[in-house]
């Protein structure tokens, strides 16, 4: 039962973060607005690895894995992102 | 010998017993045939193309057919046999043996790989039959998304395929290794051909669904019109070359990490000692994969890639060469002052260690912007990849068959002929693939089968030098397979080597161990008590 009743509040709490998004994106202009964007998608992002992935019932080494995998698409992005963030550049 | 219980060859002889084993020796065997298949059909399509650039005109074959066999011969080599073949059939056979356990940790598991890789083989024969496709195995766009009139879809799909095979083997080996050690075994005590496997598996894991990924939106472009890599649809070619390359540079080290660790147990095991600075050349392993995944944009140099993407994209690319020179140097440590037997596999070995300094020294060249300016798209390329994927790869598998066929089949094979065969496939391999440095470094580009007269002399050397290569990769079926029927029986360790697998019977047993081995010392103890060796 209780385990129910957690995953209703983390959904509760997701839904909440997905409402916000939404007023961000309509409240907020410019760069504020994208970046505030990524923040509550990485921090959704991190509930979900965190409570309905099970991460944190998990050893340490399976959480090196976890973050080991974020780790490579975050590489895989922000190096994407130097080369078309600066192709105009030169 | 008697109370030995029969052996992984002995434990069945029916198609079913092969067919439907989970035995991961047994597996191993299959992968085993099924690239060498692949392997004779990959270089048949090479030795098509060098025929066609005998001469200038490129008389042999039309445009549209060079272009098909080209890269029937990149993908097959690369996804069929290239990526597949140390692991899937050495590290499949070993790396159970080496560290104490029975079978993988999911046997059944690896057999669907298995099944999952012919199922890709299969997909990849009938494009073969179908009439190909033509966009090389890189499957650039806008070119395979729009242009081409070839099969781009279902060689796609195969490639797709043939991931989840290696995604599931890379799985297998990570969960194998952290769990199936043998006590005593801790991770200072792993051989470095384990060390190395695990390095690969990681990659595996992690790169190869970007690939996956990346060719369901090339097929999705293809099918549907989806703007994805497509400028006039908002899409951007650029993006497929830093997916495609964000697995496809990690991939070179699929290939040639395993090949690493076959290195480091022959070097040891022909000079007799331990290898030196064990933990260096272990935690090089890593670091290999590890910065294998930043490097990928040096493919881009003059794709349109900003300068200052190529400027980062350079300086991690020669930050990878650090981890790989100081396995060199280590192995070159340990070999000084050894003991060294010239047998076959050593003789591999050595041809391994020259092909890939060749390789990895023309690697950092093309690190280097204003070279790669020069050179890029060139023969140089094609000479520089050739000379780590396949002057490395292979020297390194077929190093790993002379040095483990006693065990793998209980038979010793004709030592003159493996050292014949050595020292032809290096020379074969330096007269096909050096003369394409200089082709390269004097302008001539990759996939053109017509080219200027003056490029012919070069050429005709080259195609020379791959009919010598062609032959001498030829030569180990004959005295191979004459060893399975006629040779003598090899003994538990005839090489006096170290290692777990060395203490069971040759072939071993279907469990391998009657009793969990426990280790007590460290890895490469060397002088080994030569009453066992031959």
């Amino acid at each position: 039962m209780r385990q129910y009743l957690q995953t209703s509040v983390i959904w509760l709490f997701l839904a909440l973060l997905l409402g916000l998004t939404v007023l961000a994106s309509h409240v907020l202009t410019g760069p504020v607005s994208l970046f505030t964007g990524l923040f509550i998608a990485a921090l959704k992002a991190g509930l979900v690895l965190w409570f309905f992935m099970g991460m944190r019932h998990e050893t340490p080494m399976i959480r090196l894995f976890g973050t080991g995998a974020l780790f490579w698409l975050a590489a895989l992005l922000l190096l994407t992102f130097v080369d078309y963030l600066s192709r105009g550049a030169v | 010998m008697t109370e030995n219980p029969p052996s992984y060859l002995d434990a069945g002889h029916t198609i079913r017993s092969w067919l439907l084993t989970t035995d991961h020796k047994r597996i191993a065997v299959l992968y085993l045939i099924s690239v060498t298949f692949f392997f004779l059909v990959g270089g048949a399509a090479a030795g098509l193309v060098r025929a066609d650039l005998l001469t200038p005109e490129g008389d042999l074959l039309t445009n549209e057919g060079y272009n098909r066999a080209f890269t029937l011969h990149g993908v097959i080599m690369v996804w069929f046999f290239l990526i597949p073949s140390i692991p899937n059939v050495f590290g499949n056979f070993l790396i159970p043996l080496m560290i104490g356990a029975r079978d993988l940790a999911f046997p059944r598991l690896n057999l669907l790989s298995w099944y999952i890789y012919m199922l890709g083989g299969l997909f990849t024969l009938i494009v073969l039959l179908v009439g190909g496709v033509d966009t090389g195995w890189t499957f650039y766009t806008p070119l395979s998304s729009m242009f081409s009139n070839g099969h781009v879809v279902l060689v796609a799909a195969a490639v797709f395929i043939v991931g989840f095979s290696s995604i599931l083997t890379g799985l297998n080996f990570i969960v194998t290794i952290h769990k199936l050690r043998a006590p005593g075994m801790g991770w200072g005590r792993m051989p470095l051909f384990v060390w190395s496997h695990y390095a690969t598996s990681i990659i595996l894991v992690l790169a190869t669904p970007v690939l996956s990924i990346t060719l369901v939106l090339i097929a999705a472009e293809r099918l549907f019109g989806l703007g994805i890599f497509d400028p006039s649809l908002g899409g951007d070619p650029l993006l497929f070359q830093h997916l495609f390359w964000f697995y496809s540079h990690p991939a070179v080290y699929i290939m040639v990490l395993p090949a690493l660790g076959v290195i480091s147990e022959l070097v040891a095991a022909a000079a007799r000692k331990p290898v030196f600075g064990y933990s260096f050349v272990a935690g090089s392993s890593i670091a290999i994969a590890i910065i294998g995944f930043f490097v990928w944009g040096h493919h881009m140099f003059v794709s349109g890639q900003s300068m200052y993407a190529s400027a980062v994209f350079s300086f991690l690319s020669l930050a990878v060469a650090v981890p790989s020179g100081i396995k060199v140097y280590n192995w070159t440590a340990t070999l000084y002052k050894g003991n060294i037997l010239l047998d076959p596999p050593f003789l591999f070995a050595m041809s391994f260690i020259g092909l890939f300094v060749v390789g990895g020294l023309t690697g950092l060249a093309l690190a280097m912007l204003s070279i790669d300016v020069h050179v890029h798209d060139t023969y140089f390329v094609v000479a520089h990849f050739h000379y780590i994927m396949v002057g490395g790869t292979i020297s390194a598998y077929f190093g790993a068959l002379h040095f483990w066929w006693p065990k793998m089949f209980g038979r010793m094979y004709p030592l003159t002929w493996g050292r014949i065969t050595a020292a032809t496939i290096f020379f074969g391999f330096n007269l096909t693939f050096f003369p394409q440095f200089i082709l390269g470094f004097l302008g001539m580009p990759r996939r053109y089968h017509v080219y200027a007269p003056e490029f012919q002399t070069l050429h005709v050397l080259s195609s020379a030098g791959s009919t010598l290569l062609g032959f001498a990769y030829l030569l180990p079926f004959v005295y191979l397979g004459y060893s399975l029927v006629a040779s003598k029986r090899a003994s538990a360790n005839p090489w006096g080597a170290t290692g777990l697998e060395w203490t069971v019977p040759s072939p071993p047993p279907k469990h391998n161990f009657v009793e969990i081995p426990t280790v007590t010392g460290r890895p490469y103890d060397y002088p080994v008590d030569k009453e066992d060796s031959r």
